[in-house]
């Protein structure tokens, strides 16, 4: 359960920003590849968020597919699992997105 | 009112795209830069529990200990039990316990790097708390992560647990004694790796009977070569 770690981190670095403005909601971005469940850190964010200027805040989590290119054959894929086999057999891919975990924006109420 | 600035961002969207884990990779980098200062190579241990990190341990410090100075630093939920397994070997070791924690993190470890104080050109071994997921995520700081993962668990790991073994530099396939009285696959484990991770290298050891250690010291000794000459050049 890394999330309640990560969503510490999130609401630490959002209260570290805005330490005495009240955030109306956060926008996350986390890649299908990142290792971290966007529903757990939705589960976890009120928790961490209580007593902080985070409190109440909405929550909307981007989650997008991870991408990737084969070494041998050069075809591009997508892909929201870390198996990185392409269609053509190969093993040799190279991941070009998929691993985000930023937070993009938040709005100040 | 903004803490950083003081710039008046009411009823506004403010762009951040700030890294989610900018903070444990800043510290991370620090604890790169305070090894790297010392000429120290940092290994990080990662197995599900009861995989034989700690008897690896020991077993690499019976055999080394002439050769080259060793220090370790113990990631548990509880207790200082492999601690105090590895200071009964005669070497430093410094035990962090995470509580409800599942993974160390890059503040965690400077602490215990400057409680165990290894002398400079040593080796630390970081042994995180076992489990196959959380620890994956964390940068620490060290130069090489090794997962550990013993024949007992299953060829299927890899596949199931790709995020920890896509970040290994090695993996050492444990418990090979008992491969006579188990249904396991060494051939499709090492086809299973390489779908999450082509690079990794794979040494099939037992750290109970010996088997493959030579193998797994050459590899630590390659690493450490390696490493100084980097120190070398960067100095």
């Amino acid at each position: 359960m890394h999330e309640l770690a990560i969503t510490q981190s999130i609401v630490d670095a959002v209260t570290e920003r805005f330490d005495d403005t009240t955030v109306s909601s956060v926008r996350l971005e986390i890649g299908r590849l990142s290792g971290v469940v966007a529903d757990a850190v939705r589960f976890c964010f009120d928790l961490v968020a209580e007593g902080t200027t985070v409190a109440g805040a909405r929550l909307d989590i981007d989650e997008p597919m991870g991408r990737a290119r084969c070494g041998d054959c050069g075809s591009e894929f997508e892909l929201d699992y870390p198996i990185l086999l392409c269609r053509c057999g190969s093993a040799s891919v190279e991941v070009l997105a998929g691993n985000e975990l930023r937070i993009l924006s938040v709005e100040v109420a | 009112m903004c803490g950083t600035c003081g710039c008046d961002e009411i009823g506004k969207t403010v762009v951040l795209e700030q890294q989610v884990l900018a903070k444990n990779d800043h510290l991370a980098g620090h604890n790169r830069t305070w090894l790297r200062e010392r000429s120290i190579l940092a290994v990080n241990l990662m197995s599900s529990p009861g995989s034989g990190k700690t008897t690896l341990l020991e077993r690499a410090i019976a055999d080394l200990r002439d050769d080259l100075p060793l220090g370790v630093i113990e990631g548990d939920q509880a207790t200082p039990l492999d601690a105090d397994r590895i200071r009964a070997t005669g070497c430093p070791a410094v035990q962090l316990n995470t509580g409800a924690g599942c993974h160390l993190d890059a503040g965690m470890l400077a602490g215990a790097l400057r409680e165990l104080d290894p002398a400079p050109d040593s080796m630390v071994f970081v042994e995180n708390v076992g489990n196959l997921v959380c620890p994956a995520l964390f940068d620490l700081g060290e130069d090489h992560r090794a997962v550990v993962m013993s024949v007992t668990e299953g060829e299927d790991k890899p596949l199931k647990y790709p995020h920890m073994f896509r970040t290994a530099d090695v993996v050492l396939l444990n418990k090979v004694d008992l491969l006579p009285y188990l249904d396991f696959d060494p051939g499709r484990f090492r086809t299973q790796l390489r779908q999450v991770n082509p690079a990794a290298e794979v040494l099939a050891v037992s750290a109970t009977r010996g088997d493959g250690l030579a193998g797994w010291y050459t590899w630590l000794g390659r690493r450490r070569r390696a490493f100084a000459d980097t120190v070398r050049v960067a100095r």
